[in-house]
Parts: structure tokens; sequence; C-alpha cells
């Protein structure tokens, strides 16, 4: 008897695969697997449906209400460089996201810029627009993007740079965000009393001043709102919340004010679903990867509305899948307590949030609520760590685990009789457990072959080096059937640590500035 | 029944620096009231002893029917600070599926397409 809780609800089913099918309500519409021209029952509880009535792929009709849409073209710096190609060019979007940064950026693009003053950006991002900037601005695409990193005016000379000499509609206006970074301020906000407290350790910065390497505040909408008022065709912003590159467009476009907490928050959710590229349309979904095509995905689009519903989506014509269950997977991503998700603009709960699979990968958002945000705003702030080193070598059947194991040993009583000393030297075996550890059980005997992988790190530099040395020995000074060294030395690598802070955001928002210019 | 939770739920895992989160969602809304009582962070303690070496928060999301777990302190340090291969823990998801749990089985009817997707999608 199937269980009534199982009833066609908002998910619409299981798109990608054969599962179970609901007992119809009487009277209503027999269901069929979602995702090939069925009809889909719209739970009773939730606003805003039509009836079911004959089957309809459409979404169901609600008063008619301007949609924006919001591409999401780069997950992090990194990203297939096609994604956001063809975004602009599968269809109609209105705006593209880019984002850039992982939390250790900014501390390599600082050091980027202490040896070349014009640098400190993601430079990808300069050739990508310069190709793309006819498009752009033929089809009026408005592109908003964190790569920036610590030095966005110097990446806006770049672009400018790159398409002095391009034959575009017009000139495009890009505006920079600044005030996010905090690094020529430090000293004088320690003095001023901003402890910057590590905000798990609860340790003051200044334990570790010496060793910073970058500090910048993440800025949240305003700022871009601002630039988007301004008619910048792109926005450039240092740090700012990945999620606010998505939700800018909304609040300029809607007018929503900064105290709309339950319009915000919805924002917000939005922004977390489009920050991961492909991860919220098929890319890393467990449900179902045999069978979605992810050669020439396409990257979410949400389609947002004024009344705080948005549907997030992709391009009929490109691969990926979107579903309330590669929604879902995202939305629990990199999540602390969901009813709490703490940005600049607006504390969002996750657990309001209502889901409904319209199949053809349409997944309507609802429902979601907020609360007033917090009078602080989050440092992310990166500091000199050490150096570290990983080796790996590869050792082939039979006895493959034993073989590495020895191999294992063997590195450890080196290091030992060169007296070296790290922080930590970790061994693991890739092909017999090393991602799952104790949970995979003990390795079966007959492995194909097995890679030793061994990382040591240390505050001495020059003891990293020296472990860098001892894994190309063991090639012929250790046990037989060994490969997978053509890589050659491992290099030593700077250790950043990240060190999470709060300030009071007036200390910030007073110095963030926003600027305009024809390129 | 004993099965699995990769019969029964999927997930995805991330990490907050030396924190790494894992999100279980249930296939089917019947299925969630399962995983909220047999799937407590107690036992996904123990399940992950070794890896975990800090406490283990779990979070309710009966919007989603989802469990959001933090596992403090399994990254070794997370970040650029580990020497992990999985540092950033995006293998941590399928590690929680191994999971075995007690499960109603009437629960379990009907499920066979579920459970080879499940079994499928996971492989």
């Amino acid at each position: 008897m199937p269980d009534p809780r199982d009833r066609a609800d908002e998910t619409g089913g299981h798109p990608q695969t054969d599962l179970w099918r609901p007992v119809p309500e009487p009277g209503g519409v027999p269901f069929e697997l979602a995702g090939m021209g069925a009809a889909v029952l719209d739970p009773p509880e939730d606003e805003g449906a039509s009836p079911a009535e004959a089957p309809d792929p459409r979404p169901p009709a609600d008063p008619p209400q301007p949609i924006v849409r919001i591409a999401s073209g780069q997950g992090f710096w990194g990203d297939w460089q096609e994604a956001p190609k063809l975004q602009v060019r599968s269809g109609a979007i209105d705006y593209l996201m880019l984002d850039y940064l992982a939390e250790i950026t900014m501390s390599i693009m600082q050091k980027q810029r202490e040896r070349s003053p014009d640098s400190g950006y993601a430079s990808d991002f300069v050739g990508l627009m310069a190709g793309l900037a006819p498009d752009l601005l033929a089809r009026g695409v408005r592109v908003l993007s964190n790569a920036g990193g610590v030095n966005p005016g110097g990446c806006r000379a770049a672009l400018a740079q790159a398409l002095s000499g391009a034959s575009l509609p017009r000139r495009p206006r890009v505006a920079v965000v600044l005030g996010d970074d905090l690094m020529d301020r430090l000293d004088a906000l320690l003095d001023a009393g901003h402890e910057l407290r590590h905000m798990e350790t609860g340790e003051p910065l200044s334990a570790v001043r010496d060793r910073v390497a970058s500090a910048n505040a993440y800025l949240g909408a305003e700022p871009i709102v601002r630039a988007l008022r301004q008619d910048a065709d792109i926005v450039i912003t240092g740090r700012s919340t990945d999620t606010a590159l998505t939700y800018a467009p909304m609040m300029h476009e809607f007018g929503w004010g900064p105290d709309s907490w339950d319009l915000l928050a919805a924002g917000v959710v939005a922004g977390h679903i489009n920050e991961c590229g492909c991860q919220a349309s098929g890319g890393n979904t467990l449900v179902d990867w045999r069978r979605i095509d992810l050669t020439i995905p396409g990257y979410p689009i949400i389609e947002a509305k004024p009344d705080g519903t948005f549907v997030v989506t992709k391009h009929p014509g490109l691969g990926g899948r979107v579903t309330w269950a590669t929604v879902t997977e995202q939305l629990v991503y990199e999540m602390g307590d969901p009813a709490e998700y703490i940005t600049p603009d607006v504390i969002a709960d996750f657990s309001t949030i209502r889901l409904q699979d319209q199949s053809n990968d349409r997944v309507r958002v609802s429902g979601v609520k907020g609360r007033p945000r917090t009078d602080k705003l989050k440092v992310s702030i990166a500091y000199r760590a050490g150096y570290k080193a990983v080796g790996t070598l590869t050792y082939a059947w039979p006895d493959a685990y034993d073989k590495a194991e020895r191999a294992d040993e063997i590195l450890r009583g080196r290091l030992r009789y060169l007296e070296l000393e790290f922080d930590e030297i970790r061994t693991e075996f890739i092909g017999a457990g090393a991602c799952h550890g104790p949970l995979a059980g003990p390795p079966p005997d007959d492995l194909p072959e097995v890679t030793l992988r061994v990382g040591v790190r240390a505050a001495d530099q020059n003891a990293v080096a020296a472990f860098t040395r001892e894994i190309a020995p063991l090639i012929l000074a250790g046990p037989p059937t060994v490969t997978g060294f053509a890589g050659g030395r491992p290099r030593v690598q700077d250790v950043m640590a990240y060190w999470p802070a709060l300030i009071d955001r007036g200390v910030v928002e007073r110095d963030v500035s926003v600027e305009t210019a024809e390129l | 029944m004993r099965v699995q939770l990769r019969e029964i739920a999927f997930a995805r895992s991330g990490d907050k620096g030396d924190t790494a989160n894992v999100g279980l969602i249930a296939f089917r809304p019947s299925i969630y009231p399962v995983l909220v009582q047999e799937v407590t962070a107690e036992r996904v303690k123990q399940h992950f002893e070794g890896i975990c070496e800090g406490a283990v928060e779990r979070f309710e999301l009966p919007n989603l029917r989802a469990l959001n777990f933090l596992l403090h302190q399994s990254l070794g340090g997370g970040g650029t600070v580990s020497l992990m291969l999985d540092a950033q823990g995006k293998t941590f998801a399928t590690a929680l599926l191994r999971m075995e749990i007690d499960v109603p089985d009437e629960l379990l009817e009907g499920r066979e397409g579920e459970s080879r997707a499940g079994r499928k999608g996971v492989e």
C-alpha cells in the first residue's frame, strides 16, 4: 500500500529514474514520469498554483509579472571557460554572474600585486569579457563579477586595454566597487580596538598579525545595486558575497528595499543555488549522474520575479539537468545552520524554502522568509601558516598495497635519518581507501595498482624542500613496479590559513565607493 | 529491514573550514521521519570514527526532507592547511550513505527502481 505521504508532491516525482508512481488522487490527473510531457500535480498547499487540469507542461499561470533572468557563468576561478559563452549565446538572459573568489584566493592575488602593482585580479575574466563583449552589448546582457580581487581598478584597466581596438555597438560602461580591502587599514583598525577575533577560537588577530597576507570584508549587494543604477554594463567587485552577485540585479530591477527581509532572503537562496555553477544543474549530483549528459552543460539560470518567487532552469538546448534533486543537493551544500544563513544584507531561513519541480528542467522556489541583518560584516583574512608539499608514486600488481606501504616506511625512515621535523606527515593510499578511510574497510588483495600519496607541512621551508627530494629516489631505491613519477619533483607550496572574523559594518561601509566609467 | 542509507537517500557534502557538512536527502517524503529517528548526530559521530575528531551537529530541514550534518574537525585543518586528498570533503556524502539503519518493510515497497538508481548513481 503506497504511503499517503508519497503522493505526488512538490518534487513532481523523480524525473530521471523509473521510480515510484504514486496512486492518483480521486478525481485527479494520473501522474506520469515527469520530464516526458507529463502532467504535474500541484500540491494543494502550494499557493499560487493552478488546479491540475489537462496535461500541461508549462508552469502554473500566475498573474503576469516581469521576469529577470540571471545566469550563472562561473562557480570558481578555474571553472569551464565555455559555460558563460554558452549562457550568453544559447538563449535570452538578462544578467551573467561570474564568481572567481574562493576563501584564500585574495591572498594569492595580494602576492601577485606585491610583485606587480597592475595585477591582483582574475586574469581569465579579462580575456572572457573581451571575447564576449560584442554579444553582451548586442543582447543587452549585464555582467556581475568579483573578478576584481584586490585590484578591481587594475582589472578594469586591463579590460579597457583588451577592448581598445575592438569594434563594438557602443562603448561599455564598467563599474568598480572598492572598499572591501582592509589590508592598508589593518593596523589602524587594530589600534582603534577592532580585535578581529577568530570566529571559532576567539583569538585576537594580533596573534598572527605579522603573517597576515590579505584582509577583505565581505560586502553585500548595496554597492552592486548602485553600480547598476549608474547603468554599468559590467560590474567588477573585490570581495563581495557570492550570493549578492545574483540578487543585486533583483533588488535593482524590482526595487526591493534594504529591509524587505523575505524578498532579500529569497534572493540569497537564488544566489546560493547559482553560486556553484553546474552543481545545481546536474553537476556533482548523485541523482542520477549516469543519465545526465554533462559534456556541454547548461549552467543554472534564475528566472526571478518581484514577489520573491523564482524558477531555477537552464537553456533547453544544453546538457545538464535541473530537478528538485539537483537543486536540493545544492541548497544543502556548504551549509551550516540552515535557519540562520547570515549574509551582509539579511539572515535567510532555508527551512522555509518550498520547492516545486515543474519538470522540463524547471524548479520553482517560493516561501522563503528572512530576518533582519546583523550589525557586523564578515572579514576574510588569510595568513601565512608554513609550507607543504605532496608527493605521489604508483605501485602495480601484484601486492600493490604492500609495496606502497613499504615505500611509505622507507620514506619516513629516510626523513628521520635526515632529522627533518614536520608539523604533520600524512600518508594515504589512493585506490585503497584514501577517500573514506576506515569506512572503506580493508583493501582487497589483488588491486591492479595503488597510488601512495604522502604530504608534509612545516614552518621550515627547507624541511619541506628536503622532503620533495626524497620522492624520486624511491623509484630505483625502493619497492618494485613503481610508476607515476613523470610529473617531476613535487613543488613546495605556501600554506595560507583562513581567519574568519567580524567587524562593525559602519567602519567598512563608510569607505565603500562605486565608480562607473565608459571604456 | 536493515538497509544502507544509499538505498533510501542521496547526499551532497562540502566544507566550511575544518568542518565537513553533509546534507542527507530522502528519496521519498515517507522516508524522512525514519531518517530523523535513526540517523542521529551520535550515530553519525560513531560512523565517522577516525575521520571526525570534533562534535557532530544535526539540523532538520523537513521542507526539503533533508538533514544537514556538521562534522567538526574532520578535514585535517581544512583549506590549504590540510594534507588530505579530500580536503574539501566532497566524498563525505557517499561515506555517510554507507551507514546502515533499520527501516520498516512497508516503507521499502516498490522501491526497486529507486534503489537501482541509487546503486547505479553511487557506483
